[in-house]
């Protein structure tokens, strides 16, 4: 498009450029995009990524096995227990350490249980970028007494540092599974007051419903996964079909994008993904306390943990989806190279070509509805 | 299909293109000839029986006591839920290899971070610009032996240890 053009009425119209962000309360974590409009209708939105870039990958080959582990945490921090997870497993795999089998029950309730509290804030704020207030305020609550819960189990709100090369660190508690089957009876009523209140709110849907398509196709080529993945209708979740720690003794099921109010793969369906894993964790959670057998939470691993050399690719299904640590060893104390492969980065990556004629208002219910988490983009 | 039947069919398809299977690990891969990565890749994402749809992961290697820098593509598919690992052995001093850009759009992003962290070219890149870092940073900072500028845009990188600065 020129920049100014003669409009067929002879009035000169000119594109404009704005800078979206970064701290742009609809932009969740530090983002920036350089947005050009004509008038409503985006011609292009170019992401502009790296300003929470911590180096994290970096800091890998400077500390040991065990020290890594706080860190990974902070790759993304609405979901740091997939990331404690992937690591770890990177690790045992690389060194064939057994881990507990009490260990894999506390690890699978803890990460569902994050997994809730993630989701809450993906669709709370989807809520509050496109307006809707008040469903934002109720999603915190239910997420502050998750985030209570897990300070129980481990200590920390946020950066949980919980899970350990060969377990947990602490054994979870009879008295916090008794609270925990409470939250559950508690939330399960709460997703559908929820709905109530904002999925079957009929300005929600139409803002949603048939905007930012994302084909099949392009799910695939540009590699979105989790929600974003099976918004567009593809049954495809880790924890079912490259199963790992104790997900196949588990029944649940894998909800995809259906187009119930629009096109499959549009805005609503990846928001009504999440809606639906968070009943489907609860479920899993319920089944994990009935099934949690006795015995130590964590295996025998020595403080110096080498493991020999060679490489190891884990992936684990995050809340924004598979999320992958591929790990070298050369077999020293530290890891040769580490690397974090999430899914927000490549959801980043379709922004510019979804965001192509679509509206201001759009944009923004279109990275709402990706979920993107900054720093899981910039590590 | 497992991953010996991949090397092996790709053996026959692309003779002295594809080398060095290493099956015994866990996440099993192979090396190609850096000349050959986009007509491999091509093959691989679309022919019947392979179906490697998705490009899961690219990252480098950097190995500088071989002089070499390693460029990492994990492959998988969700039609048939088999993987693969393929290698590509670049010269350290000039690493460039073309880019598979064409055969999966995602390789766009995990190209443009692998120039900036590793240094790296991909000939025929529609946007090599870096990503995470600032276009005026020097040097490639997942490189071995990379050491930090001292100052960054005026602003000094170094800090001085905390206990040392209460003590003082």
């Amino acid at each position: 498009m020129n920049d100014t053009a003669p409009a067929p009425s002879g009035f000169y119209t000119e594109d404009m450029t704005i800078s979206v962000g970064p701290q742009h309360p609809s932009t969740h974590g530090v983002l920036r995009f350089v947005v050009k409009t004509d008038g409503e209708v985006i011609s292009e939105a170019i992401p502009d990524v790296g300003y929470l870039h911590r180096s994290i990958e970096k800091i890998g080959e400077k500390v040991t096995y065990h020290g890594y582990v706080p860190y990974t945490d902070r790759a993304d921090y609405l979901a740091a227990m997939f990331a404690n997870q992937a690591f770890c497993l990177a690790a045992e795999r690389l060194a064939g350490t057994e881990v507990t089998r009490r260990g894999e029950f506390c690890r699978v309730i803890a990460c569902e249980l994050n997994r809730i509290a993630s989701h809450l804030i993906s669709v709370g704020t989807f809520g509050q970028d496109i307006g809707a207030m008040t469903p934002f305020v109720h999603a915190l609550r239910e997420r502050e007494t998750i985030n209570n819960l897990m300070e129980e189990i481990c200590g920390a709100r946020l950066t949980y540092n919980y899970i350990r090369i060969g377990g947990v660190g602490y054994d979870i508690l009879p008295e916090t599974c008794t609270r925990i089957a409470a939250f559950l009876d508690h939330f399960e009523p709460i997703v559908d007051e929820f709905n109530r209140l904002l999925s079957g709110n009929k300005i929600f849907i139409e803002r949603l419903a048939g905007v930012a398509v994302v084909s099949k196709e392009d799910a695939l080529s540009y590699n979105l996964v989790g929600p974003n993945l099976r918004g567009s209708g593809v049954k495809w979740d880790i924890r079912r079909d490259i199963p790992y720690s104790i997900y196949p003794e588990l029944a649940f099921e894998v909800p995809i994008g259906t187009a119930q109010v629009g096109v499959l793969g549009d805005s609503y369906d990846r928001f009504w993904v999440r809606i639906r894993e968070m009943q489907e964790s609860c479920k899993i959670v319920r089944q994990c306390l009935k099934m949690m057998p006795k015995g130590p939470a964590i295996a025998k691993v020595p403080r110096k943990f080498r493991p020999p050399a060679g490489e190891c690719y884990a992936r684990v299904e995050a809340p924004r989806g598979d999320m992958g640590f591929y790990v070298v060893s050369d077999g020293s104390e530290y890891p040769y190279r580490v690397r974090i492969r999430t899914g927000s980065y490549t959801a980043m990556s379709i922004i510019d070509k979804l965001s192509k004629g679509i509206m201001v208002a759009d944009l923004i219910a279109l990275i709402g509805s990706l979920d993107v988490d900054a720093p899981e983009i910039d590590r | 299909m497992d991953a010996k039947e991949v090397y092996a069919s790709l053996e026959k398809l692309f003779p002295d293109k594809v080398r060095d299977f290493k099956p015994e690990v866990r996440e099993p891969y192979l090396f190609v000839d850096p000349a050959a990565i986009v007509e491999v890749c091509r093959f691989l994402c679309s022919a019947p029986g392979f179906r490697f749809e998705v490009l899961s992961d690219l990252t480098a290697l950097d190995w500088p006591k071989e002089e070499k820098i390693q460029i990492v593509y994990h492959l998988f598919s969700y039609s048939y839920n088999h993987q693969i690992v393929l290698k590509v052995d670049l010269p350290r001093h000039n690493p460039r290899v073309a880019t598979v850009e064409n055969v999966w759009k995602v390789a766009n992003w995990f190209e443009r971070e692998v120039y900036d962290l590793f240094g790296v070219i991909f000939e025929g890149h529609s946007d090599l610009r870096r990503i995470m870092l600032p276009e005026d940073w020097v040097g490639y900072p997942l490189r071995k032996d990379y050491v930090e500028e001292e100052e960054y845009d005026g602003i000094s990188t170094q800090r001085a240890p905390l206990v040392e600065k209460l003590l003082r």
